[in-house]
């Protein structure tokens, strides 16, 4: 692990230089740990793949004090067995139908797979959560079969539905609002991703595992799913 | 006891330090993009230092007082006018109920600061009244909405009335070409040292495209040996360098996360005085460590906590 000053109020630590399950489970045993222990100097925290950035409050310690209590709590989380059982399973309930899957055809072209092939490999994995980013509550999931990892879009669509699954190479996300995006769109989750109003406010967590669930179009409607375009 | 937005201008919002806590589910934290003149805006009343205000971008708001108070005007000259008169910034005024207040354009600097005597009293989201349009998050009804005609922006009354100037020492030329430090970190050993002598030698200039979220220099392109990153957080004054090698500063607004290459990092303080400069503005950089950008914020602090502003009676 490498700690590294990136401002006056800012650290950034490293756990490796490629993306794998291995790292993305320290990242997120260290970010536990950073929590626990630096709570009050941390004013935020922000995992991804490989790394997590410590953002602390430089009125109350420099980067002196916090670096040496940063080392502490990561050396005692990385003593402590990896706690699997903690790291939750979330099941999304996804609707791969027509009239929301809009890239499913482009899917199986480029795999050479059936429809229901391609819904079985992306819905019978567990996926890991990797990073949290590009717009609130945005996860992006890995690592996608390799038979159906179609990469993004040449041009991205202008919006994209709140709810829609999509794929873009290793990658699989759910996008929580509509935003543009470029991703290859197979299905909508009738399931809120990010909700300010409730006291989680988002789903999930950078670590935590999803596995999705291919419901019918009347289970997603009664879900509280919509068809809409937007 | 309210300001009553007459005309929302260019881009007004409304601003508290900003909203932290919660980047890790991808928010990002908002707040003023210049921070010496908004601290000093609630310094010269007497405000807790995380007391709302409005940041006006640009300019040409226009707000009606419906009760008597106190305010502070800071950062950007913006040609502003109480009842017609000249109001420079970095001074208070005493508003009476039914006075205007009006931003012209930009006289020098891009963002003034409107503090009230005790704060403003927005809806808080998620800890913060910040407002982050393109999240929807924060304004005055928390729902990220810069402020519009009609919009009442509620404040407390009796406060006591406060007659504070900053020294003219202290006030920052936003006309002046910047130099600041750059605090080598993050992909920094990824530039050879051919291009950092580049980037540390070159003067880039302002482009068209800034926003809250980053600014775009244009100048001699640099490059990294890296084409990209796995995303990594990004620190407020993060410089990034994408493919085509023109840097970009990335602001309050900026996405958490990113995949592009980055030199290093501005100071805060530095980052805030970037924000006040419109397109064109030459800026240079040298090469700075975290112990200077400490000692400018400790510097700066200690100025803030010794200043005495004179109290007039209620």
């Amino acid at each position: 692990m490498i700690i590294e000053a990136v401002n006056e109020s800012t650290y950034i630590v490293y756990f490796g230089d490629r993306i794998s399950d291995d790292i993305a489970g320290q990242v997120k045993r260290a970010t536990e740990a950073i929590r626990q222990n630096l709570s009050d100097l941390v004013i935020d925290l922000v995992p991804s793949y490989t790394s997590v950035l410590v953002c602390y409050d430089a009125n109350r310690t420099d980067r002196f004090g916090i670096a040496s209590r940063l080392r502490k709590a990561l050396s005692e989380g990385e003593q402590e067995a990896p706690d699997e059982s903690a790291s939750s399973t979330i099941e999304l309930p996804v609707y791969y139908g027509d009239e929301v899957g809009l890239d499913l055809d482009e899917v199986c072209d480029y795999s050479g797979l059936s429809r229901d092939e391609v819904v079985r490999i992306h819905s019978e994995q567990t996926y890991r959560v990797y990073a949290i980013g590009f717009s609130p509550g945005f996860a992006y999931l890995g690592i996608t079969d390799q038979r159906i990892a179609l990469p993004r879009k040449a041009t991205p669509r202008q919006k994209i539905p709140t709810g829609s699954v999509g794929i873009a190479g290793s990658q699989t996300a759910i996008y929580p609002s509509a935003t543009p995006g470029g991703w290859q769109i197979v299905g909508r989750t009738p399931q809120r991703m990010i909700d300010w109003d409730s006291d989680s406010l988002a789903l999930v967590s950078v670590g935590d595992r999803v596995r999705f669930r291919s419901i019918d179009r009347q289970e997603y409607l009664d879900l509280g799913g919509s068809l809409d375009e937007f | 006891m309210s300001f009553e937005v007459l005309d929302g201008g260019m881009l007004a919002l409304l601003q508290d330090p900003g909203r932290y806590g919660y980047q890790h589910i991808g928010v990002t934290t908002g707040g003023p993009m210049d921070e010496h003149a908004f601290r000093w805006a609630n310094r010269l009343l007497a405000n807790p230092p995380e007391a709302a205000q409005i940041e006006i971008n640009i300019g040409k708001l226009s707000l009606l007082a419906h009760e008597d108070t106190c305010i502070a005007l800071t950062g950007a000259d913006l040609g502003a006018q109480i009842n017609g008169e000249a109001a420079a910034p970095w001074h208070t005024y005493q508003i009476h109920r039914g006075d205007r207040i009006e931003f012209g354009m930009p006289v020098a600097g891009l963002r003034a600061y409107l503090a009230v005597a005790g704060g403003l009293k927005p809806t808080v989201k998620l800890g913060s009244c910040a407002t982050v349009v393109r999240e929807g998050l924060g304004g005055l009804d928390g729902r990220g909405q810069k402020l519009a005609k009609g919009d009442c922006i509620g404040f407390d009354r009796s406060h006591p009335k406060t007659m504070a100037s900053l020294p003219a020492g202290e006030i920052p030329d936003y006309n002046q070409d910047l130099h600041i430090g750059v605090i080598p970190s993050y992909q920094y050993a990824h530039f050879s040292a051919g291009e950092r002598m580049k980037f540390f030698t070159g003067c880039y200039e302002v482009s068209q495209r800034i926003d809250r979220m980053g600014y775009r220099l244009t100048g001699d392109p640099i490059h990294s040996e890296l084409d990209g990153i796995i995303s990594e957080g990004i620190a407020y004054g993060a410089i990034q360098v994408p493919s085509d090698g023109q840097p970009i500063v990335l602001m309050k607004d900026r996405q958490t996360i990113g995949g592009y290459p980055k030199i290093g990092c501005l100071s805060a303080l530095d980052a805030g005085q970037l924000a006040q400069r419109g397109p064109g503005t030459r800026i240079r950089f040298y090469l700075a460590d975290v112990a200077e950008a400490e000692a400018q914020r400790a510097i700066f602090n200690h100025k803030l906590e010794t200043f005495k502003p004179s109290l007039a009676g209620p």
